[in-house]
């Protein structure tokens, strides 16, 4: 594994290396399959879902319940569950698919999200086979619903300081658990928690808690602000006696489980966050064209399509690197012998590689959700602020992704502290592709790309690297160990990997739609990279400008700037028009189509 | 029980439909299974539930229709048949489409075949009854009930809204019409299983047919979108002045009295 792949593949190897596009997934090779599936998943959220929303928002949770029953009757439940639990064993991709395409459920998609990612993943990966035995085909079907209960009313970005605790009885037959979990997802319905709790008060574990024992339950339901469909309440633990048996995974190694369960669960948010990014876009176009002032439709005005070109940008860019994340995951996992999928210890290995691009996601995904809801909002006008609209709620759910899963803060944190912490391992050659660059740099001159399609934007790119690495470079010879009190500098250069991430993930997925079908076929997909590679630039030019500021000064300072001018040089993209291009294309659709 | 359905491909009824040069543009446009024929889908499969069998569905068209052929296996058919017309240079119409139908049905045992009532297309309601005649069995249109004993079968039929109660013996066509049933989603383990059930696709040659005996018997002349509806004439005044100005704007502008 690991140790065998390319720079170029591994977990951040893209920032050292240039990725060739064949190494990239990308939405335009999904099978056959795969757009059934999606559509499968589409037609039951609209049929079935949709037209009960209203009842689910009311906290209906029977409804809820019916719905998750429908849906594993379907399939829909056991994409990532092994055939032997009578799950599909299905691949990345098609899971993924269905996480997107449940997004228009609002709140049920996460009581969906929750059952199949967090709840019962920890099972799939890290159970043993009599766990799995015992839960899977369940879990599978809809007969049990699956919860995640790690957080706690003093610990959430913290998690490993759970307070919750359990201890062996004098039998050694079971573990009494005592503690309060909150805000668990399912937990009005769940039968089945995935609760992490310290033994001894030192060894973080996890375990498998029925409903049914004594000394469950759960408080009152929250009051959210948004994801009101979703149940959201306190798990309460009060001297549960749990059999030994549903230890999950090893004593003491909960944090295993923890981490690479909170990974894929920020990729599959990041999934989420697209499939609403892009119904944000649908009734935005729709509505604009609909709505006439100064006797003419809004989405005439420039203003709009300013609006709307930015909103599918940010998307395209998003679902580019979703995908991108997608087929990595099925590359390394997908790859593994019927054997090594029982094995929890591969399965974590191959997740936690991709811990920073899992990471980029989420935030990029939330992100690129609040802004689309949001100027969806405005292009409603007064209108997207009552709550008959859908705009009205989609904005209100959307608020809570760049919190939970780990905030967008300590996702970019996390972001350049695992790049050093790989780069400490050997797993990464940075430091020689950062000392390397700084002879390079020395005699560097800025040249004129070609004109062929993409040429500048590789050109852009391959500068986006070189500023990443000269400026992180710098920072840990300054600082060293110290880098982590310089947390603004971590998430400066957190925000311009996920701009270099995004952007290649772009370039290579254009790059390969124009090399199957020309460049006139898919000028919409080269319109919305230009954009991306062009902003791109400009956030990561003044990220880059602000570290070195704060880093250096007197002629370090000054050297360092006029180099970072030289790497971003460049005959500018005219982004308005091409979003008005964009935006028209987006308009004659009525959604989000590229 | 032998059963059959013939279904067609059709344009995705939320699609924008442009027309250029007489000709619509396909161009990007999403396709599905006609929506009255997924109604005749689903009862195939309720009736395979009921009495067993096997359901075969079968379509004309072009290599592209492979996607929707897989949607029916997925939803729960047996077997899928693509009778092909790569081979066919002219226009096609319905009568071209019930020929090749026919010629595939020449040596078939069946006990009954479903269509849709109508395709959401053209909206011709042509193929199954023509279809029916040339078999020389059988046929009951516009169905929203299905009961079959033995050699019978028990039909609600939709009648311009009302209800006709019919009884007919197999072997029978039938086309179904909205109310029939609640077509099924297409399941994961479905759209897995599909990859595997048989897809057999046969040119002219394997019908016996020659392209002189599928000429089409019409011919298209021209294909064109509704004219663009104007913005609407607010009438004002008092109501007396504004019946005055209807009326003059009805005689005068309309000239309809």
């Amino acid at each position: 594994m690991a140790e065998t792949m390319k720079t170029s593949i591994k977990g951040g190897g893209f920032l050292l290396e240039e990725v060739e596009a064949s190494d990239v997934f990308t939405p335009e090779e999904f099978t056959e399959e795969h757009r059934m599936i999606a559509k499968t998943t589409e037609d039951f959220v609209h049929g079935e879902v949709v037209p009960v929303i209203d009842r689910i928002e009311n906290h209906e949770f029977d409804v809820s319940r019916e719905l998750l029953t429908k849906a594993g009757e379907l399939g829909l439940l056991g994409s990532d569950i092994p055939e032997k639990y009578e799950g599909l064993s299905l691949d990345k991709i098609s899971s993924t698919l269905i996480t997107e395409k449940f997004s228009p459920a609002g709140g049920f998609s996460l009581s969906h999200g929750a059952h199949v990612g967090i709840g019962t993943l920890p099972i799939v990966f890290f159970g043993n086979e009599e766990q799995k035995k015992k839960y899977l085909p369940d879990l599978a079907s809809g007969r049990k619903i699956a919860a995640y209960a790690l957080t706690e009313p003093s610990s959430g970005s913290d998690a490993l300081g759970a307070k919750t605790t359990a201890v062996l009885n004098d039998e050694g037959t079971h573990y009494i658990l005592n503690g309060e979990k909150q805000w668990i997802t399912n937990s009005a319905f769940a039968d089945v928690f995935v609760v992490y709790a310290q033994i001894d008060g030192e060894k973080f574990t996890a375990f498998i808690v029925e409903r049914e024992y004594d000394g469950v339950s759960t408080g009152p339901e929250e009051k959210k602000m948004g994801i009101k469909g979703s149940s959201t309440r306190t798990l309460l633990l009060e001297d549960v006696k749990v059999p030994k048996e549903h230890v999950l995974g090893e004593i003491g190694r909960g944090h295993i489980i923890a981490f690479n369960i909170l990974n894929i669960g920020r990729y599959k948010l990041g999934v989420g966050c697209l499939g609403g990014s892009k119904r944000a876009i649908e009734l935005a176009a729709s509505y604009a064209t609909e709505r006439k002032q100064f006797n003419t439709p809004i989405a005439r005005f420039t203003t709009i399509q300013e609006k709307l070109g930015s909103m599918a940008a940010k998307t395209y860019a998003l679902e580019s690197s979703i995908y991108r994340t997608g087929g990595l995951f099925e590359e390394q996992l997908g790859g593994l012998t019927e054997e090594e999928q029982e094995d929890g210890s591969k399965i974590a290995k191959g997740i936690a590689e991709y811990a920073i691009e899992c990471s980029l996601n989420k935030v990029y995904g939330s992100e690129t959700l609040d802004f689309c809801t949001d100027e969806a909002v405005q292009i409603y006008g007064g209108y997207g602020f009552m709550a008959e609209y859908e705009v009205e709620r989609a904005y209100r759910d959307s608020r809570i992704n760049r919190i939970f899963e780990g905030t967008n803060e300590i996702n970019r944190l996390l972001v350049p502290g695992t790049l050093i912490r790989k780069t400490m391992k050997g797993e990464l050659p940075f430091l020689d592709k950062a000392n390397g660059l700084q002879e390079e740099l020395m005699s560097f001159m800025p040249e004129e790309p070609g004109d062929e399609p993409l040429a500048k934007e590789k050109y852009l790119l391959e500068n986006a690297k070189k500023i990443f690495l000269m400026g992180t470079g710098s920072a840990m010879q300054k600082y060293g160990e110290k880098i982590e009190d310089e947390q603004e500098l971590l998430l400066n250069t957190a925000d311009i990997v996920s701009e270099i991430y995004n952007m290649e993930a772009a370039i290579a997925r254009t790059e390969k739609a124009i090399g199957q079908h020309g460049v006139e076929k898919e000028a919409m997909k080269l319109l919305l990279t230009q954009v991306i590679c062009e902003e791109g630039l400009q956030n990561i030019e003044a990220d880059a400008k602000e570290s070195l500021i704060h880093m250096e000064e007197g002629d370090n300072l000054r050297t360092m700037l006029s180099m970072l001018r030289k790497l971003t040089r460049r005959t500018p993209v005219n982004v308005i028009a091409a979003k008005r291009d964009i935006a028209e294309r987006i308009i004659d659709k009525k959604k989000y189509e590229v | 029980m032998n059963i059959y359905v013939v279904m067609k491909r059709t344009f995705d009824t939320e699609e924008k439909v442009e027309i250029n040069d007489g000709i619509i543009d396909e161009e990007g446009a999403e396709f599905v299974i006609n929506p009255y024929d997924e109604y005749a889908i689903e009862e195939a499969i309720v009736l395979k539930e009921a009495h067993g069998g096997e359901i075969t569905v079968v379509t004309v068209g072009n290599e592209d229709a492979e996607k929707e052929l897989r949607t029916a296996l997925a939803m729960g058919a047996d077997q899928a048949v693509l009778l092909d017309t790569e081979d066919l240079d002219g226009e096609i119409d319905h009568y071209t489409i019930s020929e090749m139908l026919s010629a595939f049905f020449q040596d078939k045992e069946y006990d009954i075949i479903l269509g849709g009532n109508v395709a959401v297309d053209d909206g011709a309601g042509q193929v199954a009854p023509r279809l029916a005649e040339k078999l020389e069995i059988n046929q009951l249109t516009t169905i929203t009930k299905l009961d079959i004993d033995g050699e019978s079968a028990y039909i609600e039929r939709d009648v311009e809204g009302d209800v006709e109660i019919v009884e007919a013996n197999l072997p029978l066509l039938v086309t179904c019409q909205q109310g029939l049933n609640e077509p099924r989603y297409p399941s994961l383990p479905g759209i897995m299983k599909a990859k595997k059930k048989p897809l057999e696709t046969l040119d002219l040659d394997d019908l016996d047919l020659d392209e002189d005996d599928l000429e089409a018997k019409t011919r298209t002349v021209d294909r064109f979108l509704p004219p663009e509806k104007d913005a609407g004439k607010r009438l004002e005044g008092e109501p007396h002045e504004q019946v005055q100005e209807l009326m003059s704007l009805l005689k005068n502008e309309a000239k309809v009295i």
